[in-house]
């Protein structure tokens, strides 16, 4: 049996961090997430024909306050795009997915967000991806009430 | 456009954004020691061979002389409260009933002072020099863990003289 006080025995052990944060998302986020638990997307009326998703308080180029919120989508085009092949615990899949920035139809942003998309293959820029919904009694006012987007053709 | 309460709920209000880390904690050589030592019910630290100072718990090498510390020395069980402070507030997570002292000791012997949790004292009477002892777990339930000290009382002997600990404050 091994010495366990050998003096050339080092010692690892997981350690745990973990930060409870609860936060208030204020009258716009909160709109937004309001909209995703009813299965819409909102996103900012800003300055310059910009449409802002996820929705912000003040134009991000102006800083002038938005306007009023407006729905996009459902569908939209991905404008770039990573293949996550590795998935860990803590991601919005448990198999391998693409993270990608979907512009909605309204919207001139890109949101982050998942595809599931099956393989790199499926994927370009460009593509048409439409959101699934998790089922309404699923969504509780948050960004993974979106539990994914999905190439356009597939859905 | 729906409003929210048309679906008999309130609109979104607050968000849950927990951050969790998962790391994998490697103690090193000096600290696997020291560790291995707690888990026996004993202080081990290190000695700088230049400067002589006793670091514990050791890291491996002086971080005066940066040469590595590679003596190995036991410390008392006893030491000296150099400055302390009342815990009152309560927080989440917390295992101790208030008010409580966190207390920094310097055990006898050793260059440097760590922190730990003083008992078996209203928390009105702990001051600086302050002799105390460490109070260790049962054997059965020792182990690689800070937590093998369940905590430090005092020891009834007369308060350390103020010069002695001033450098460790």
């Amino acid at each position: 049996m091994p010495d366990p006080t050998a003096a050339d025995e080092v010692l690892r052990a997981p350690h745990v961090l973990e930060y409870t944060y609860t936060r208030s998302v204020g009258p716009v986020i909160g709109a937004f997430l309001t909209g995703l638990r009813q299965g819409r997307i909102l996103g900012a009326t800003g300055d310059e024909g910009r449409v802002v998703v996820p929705p912000a308080e003040y134009d991000p180029v102006t800083a002038r306050p938005s306007g009023e919120l407006v729905e996009v989508g459902p569908g939209g085009a991905v404008s770039t795009w990573a293949w996550e092949n590795e998935p860990t615990a803590d991601h919005p899949l448990s198999r391998p997915f693409a993270w990608a920035l979907v512009v909605l139809d309204g919207a001139t942003t890109g949101l982050l967000h998942v595809v599931d998309a099956g393989s790199p293959d499926a994927m370009a820029s460009g593509m048409r991806v439409r959101p699934r919904f998790r089922p309404e009694g699923e969504r509780r006012g948050h960004l993974l009430d979106i539990e994914c987007f999905v190439p356009e053709e597939s859905s | 456009m729906t409003d929210a309460t048309s679906t008999g709920q309130e609109p979104v209000a607050i968000m849950e954004s927990p951050i969790h880390v998962d790391y994998r904690f490697t103690a090193g050589l000096a600290q696997s020691r020291f560790l291995k030592g707690l888990s026996q019910g004993r202080f081990l630290g290190q000695r700088c061979p230049r400067c002589h100072k006793v670091y514990v718990p050791p890291r491996g090498s002086c971080p005066t002389d940066g040469v590595p510390t590679t003596d190995e020395v036991e410390l008392s069980n006893q030491g000296t409260v150099t400055t302390y402070c009342v815990v009152n507030v309560p927080f989440q997570g917390q295992s101790i009933e208030i008010p409580y002292i966190c207390a920094q000791i310097l055990l006898d012997g050793a260059n440097l002072a760590f922190m730990g949790l003083i008992q078996e004292i209203a928390a009105d009477q702990v001051r600086m020099g302050m002799r105390v002892e460490a109070v260790w777990v049962p054997p059965e339930e020792l182990g690689p863990t800070m937590a093998s000290v369940r905590h430090f009382r005092p020891t009834g002997e007369p308060d350390a003289d103020y010069e002695s600990f001033k450098e460790y404050l």
